[in-house]
């Protein structure tokens, strides 16, 4: 009897997608103008946060504070891209986007402080602050709380109509929440109008992604909802606006949700609390030594001839903000006793 | 051997139903699995099965028939072999009489669900137990309580129209649903399904599926989908199964929606209507029967709604639906099939925190709300006959709670007994004595009594559910003992 003929063994790669993918991003082509403007902002963020983690050390905030140094280049390149149609959302490590979304400065310090004048009239903190009016949503204090929430603007957005895209910023840990996968299978079902940006910072407080992550290449995390993902370097603000053209025009074309995963990296600790001894003190300087998004900028303007004066000048004006808010927050007064009662309904019954 | 084939009961409080449609004519032969009959509930149309083989002999109930009475015989099976087990005997039984003894002896029928997908409220829907004297059936009996109650919320002279409460429910998010675009309902199985109690019955049809929205089973997802799109300026009625399953969501019931407005100096709304039934079924276990009351009337920045008759159903869900601030409208499954008159105005709605006495009195207070309130209804009228004069409160909203209506009353009568269908600890009934003590205290001639249902988990078997529930014979021992009579 003859043998049937040897088939050669089927080729082990996966199959090729055949969905729809977006563009691989470029990263973007800055003027002159908009590289001192996403300086300015990275710079205002970190020196509020340093300025805030020294008003920690005093006494002056109090509670939970998780600062965004080292992360400044996600939230400025992305939120750069947005239009006033769009709405925000993130979690607790909320202090750099509220400033992006055009907060003034002393309106958040002074939530820090705990003050009548903080945005939140003192009740919210630093993890609950919100603004309405500049379309930032919180500001959220549940990890993963503003993946369905930020879903649910998103679901405003379709159903009213306008245009709009809502931006949920989360985390490496909140990428392991179970209402994440919800979301994410109503969002597509749904198409709605949503960017997920994951943070993924390297370490959910003291826990690091691949111990805590099956799945650690998080922008994978949407696949079996048919959600397309982008890794992205977060320690870069051209390639996170670039991402953010790429993600926004799918997401405007009508193809429903995107994941954007920025890798990141926070220098200080989970809150102001936390020891870091997960991690060495050479794992966080060899990043503010090599990636640093700021120095990256600072590199970038000189080789198109900005001199360190101008760069001095912006500096100054910044440290002067801060200094002012700080200062405004420090002295204005704490909420009157009556306000404890306030605000907890809307209306009277 | 004539087999006699019963009306079904096809859900747990479904007591009579209307025949639709013979699908066989006498003299057809049937064999297991034939569909004989559709016939609709308040629910729904569902087929009626033939279990055994045998030839139609008589058909008794004509079809379009309406108020069938389940156990009712609506048709006669020649069975070849009927005489299994004795030739005289009626050897197989139609569903309502199987649930207790002999569902797994010698069924005659089934019915199915008309559609395919089983929920989590078809698989409890058994038989209703006609013999069987139940815990929830006793709640649900008193819940027909025929007490005229007053409302003077009610314009003299307005006509009223009796319907049921879930149509009350299912007119009032209508009506709210024309008024303003931005409210919407979402939940599982409210739109194609039309809604797993028919709530939401006809609402696609209506406002389509931009407004009426099927989520897949996803209670924590959609919760915060609802939140976000309330904070986000739209007015959603998320609609939970039944609150059992909202355990699910109520982080961000509470954390998300509850705590927003305050967290955020006020700034920030979240106008939002969560809402299903609450507290115990009939004989679908502890996993399924709890009230949640307590628990949502606890948290500052909600309000808790939890209506009992159609009237209030209606009214307070308008204005649920209405009002800024996020909303728990806790209904119940025993009531969605009970009429009650409601008003017939254009816009009928109540105020929200708002007490009403249900009957008033001058010997005794008893306060309840929710399916509680039927069966004060029912014990003030049993305690009538034996000279106890008992006025009945219904608190309708949980929170804020209306005080000084109870205060006032306990100031009238000096004694008062809460009936609450739900656990003792940490219960609303605790939280009405608190406040006598408190703020009664001198009007009070004997302590305030809680009548509420056992400190266990909801036993299924059916004499552990009677003893495990409230009702209105504990109720009455416990206003004798309050007014210091045998």
């Amino acid at each position: 009897m003859a043998k049937a003929p040897a088939r050669a063994p089927a080729p082990s790669e996966p199959p090729t997608s055949n969905r729809e993918r977006p563009n691989d991003p470029q990263p973007y082509a800055a003027s002159k103008d908009e590289l001192l403007k996403f300086y300015e902002q990275m710079l205002l963020i970190r020196r509020f946060e340093e300025k805030a983690g020294q008003l920690y050390g005093l006494g002056l905030i109090g509670g939970f504070c998780h600062l965004y140094i080292g992360q400044e280049a996600v939230a400025v390149g992305l939120q750069s891209a947005l239009s006033g149609d769009d709405s925000v959302i993130t979690g607790y490590r909320d202090h750099g986007h509220m400033l992006l979304c055009g907060i003034p400065p002393k309106d958040v310090m002074a939530e820090l402080t705990g003050r009548q004048a903080g945005i939140s009239k003192g009740k919210g903190g630093s993890m609950h602050m919100f603004s309405v009016e500049h379309k930032f949503y919180g500001g959220h204090g549940i990890v993963g709380a503003q993946v369905s929430l930020g879903t649910g603007l998103a679901f405003a957005h379709k159903y009213r109509n306008d245009g709009g895209v809502a931006l949920a910023y989360f985390g490496d840990g909140a990428a392991n929440q179970g209402q994440v996968y919800e979301s994410f299978n109503m969002a597509e079902l749904w198409k709605l109008p949503i960017i997920y940006v994951i943070e993924n910072n390297q370490y959910a407080m003291g826990t690091s992604v691949n111990r805590a992550s099956a799945e650690d290449q998080l922008y994978r995390r949407g696949e079996s909802f048919r959600i397309p993902g982008l890794q992205i370097d977060g320690m870069d603000v051209l390639a996170a606006r670039g991402a953010a053209e790429e993600a926004l025009a799918w997401v405007r074309a009508g193809k429903g949700p995107i994941i954007l995963e920025m890798k990141t990296y926070r220098y200080r600790g989970h809150s102001m609390s936390d020891p870091a001894k997960y991690r060495s003190r050479d794992e966080v300087q060899a990043v503010r030594d090599k990636s640093d998004p700021i120095e990256h900028v600072k590199k970038l303007l000189s080789e198109q001839g900005v001199g360190e004066d101008e760069l001095k000048k912006i500096e100054q004006d910044i440290r002067r903000q801060v200094n002012e808010s700080a200062d405004f927050a420090e002295s204005t007064p704490e909420p009157e006793p009556s306000e404890l009662y306030t605000d907890v309904l809307v209306e009277n019954y | 051997m004539a087999i006699d084939i019963k009306m079904p009961a096809l859900s747990p409080t479904m007591e009579e139903g209307t025949l639709a449609k013979w699908l066989v004519k006498e003299g057809d032969t049937v064999k297991s699995g034939d569909i004989m009959a559709e016939i609709e509930t308040d629910k729904a149309t569902m087929e009626f099965e033939a279990v055994d083989e045998g030839v139609v002999a008589k058909i008794l109930v004509a079809e379009g028939t309406d108020n069938v009475k389940v156990g009712e015989v609506i048709m006669q099976l020649d069975g070849e072999d009927a005489g299994v087990g004795g030739s005289t005997a009626p050897a197989q039984a139609a569903p309502a009489d199987q649930g207790a003894a002999t569902k797994d002896d010698n069924p005659a029928a089934d019915a199915k669900a008309d559609e395919k997908k089983a929920d989590a409220v078809e698989d409890s829907a058994h038989p209703a137990q006609e013999k069987v004297e139940t815990g929830a059936r006793q709640l649900f009996a008193a819940a027909e309580n025929k007490a005229e109650v007053r409302d003077p919320a009610i314009p003299a002279g307005t006509e009223m129209v009796k319907i049921t409460v879930r149509e009350a429910l299912r007119d009032a998010m209508a009506e709210e649903m024309r008024a303003d675009d931005r409210v919407f309902v979402m939940g599982e199985e409210v739109a194609q399904y039309q809604g797993a109690y028919k709530v939401t019955q006809g609402l696609l049809d209506e406002f389509g599926d931009r407004r009426v929205i099927d989520t897949p089973i996803t209670e924590y997802g959609f919760a915060g989908i609802g939140s976000g799109a309330a904070m986000g300026g739209l007015k959603p009625i998320v609609e939970f199964m039944t609150f059992n399953f909202a355990l699910q969501a109520i982080d961000h019931i509470i954390n998300s929606a509850a705590k927003t407005n305050y967290m955020s100096g006020g700034q920030m709304r979240c106008p939002i209507v969560f809402r299903g039934p609450n507290g115990a079924a009939s004989r679908v276990g502890a996993q399924h029967s709890q009230n949640f009351g307590p628990w949502y009337a606890s948290v500052p920045g909600l309000i808790v709604i939890a209506p009992y008759d159609a009237a209030d159903a209606k009214g307070l869900l308008k204005a649920a639906i209405r009002t800024t601030d996020p909303v728990v409208f806790l209904e119940n499954e025993l009531l969605y099939g009970r009429s009650f008159e409601v008003p017939k105005l254009d816009d009928w709605v109540l105020p929200i925190g708002k007490a009403r006495i249900m009957r008033e009195g001058s010997d005794v207070t008893i306060v309840s709300y929710s399916i509680g309130v039927g069966l004060a209804l029912e014990a003030a009228d049993k305690l009538a006959e034996e000279g106890i004069d008992a006025e009945v409160i219904d608190l309708r909203t949980l929170r804020p709670l209306d005080k000084q209506t109870v205060l006032k009353s306990l100031a009238k009568t000096n004694r008062m007994v809460v009936v609450e269908e739900g656990w003792p600890t940490c219960s609303i009934a605790s939280e009405i004595s608190t406040i006598a003590m408190e703020e009664g205290f001198d009007d009070l001639d004997a302590p305030v009594m809680r009548v509420t249902d056992e400190d266990v988990p909801l036993p299924y078997a059916a004499n552990l559910e009677k003893l495990a529930l409230v009702s209105a014979d504990k109720v009455i021992a416990a206003v004798k003992k309050v007014c210091y009579r045998k």
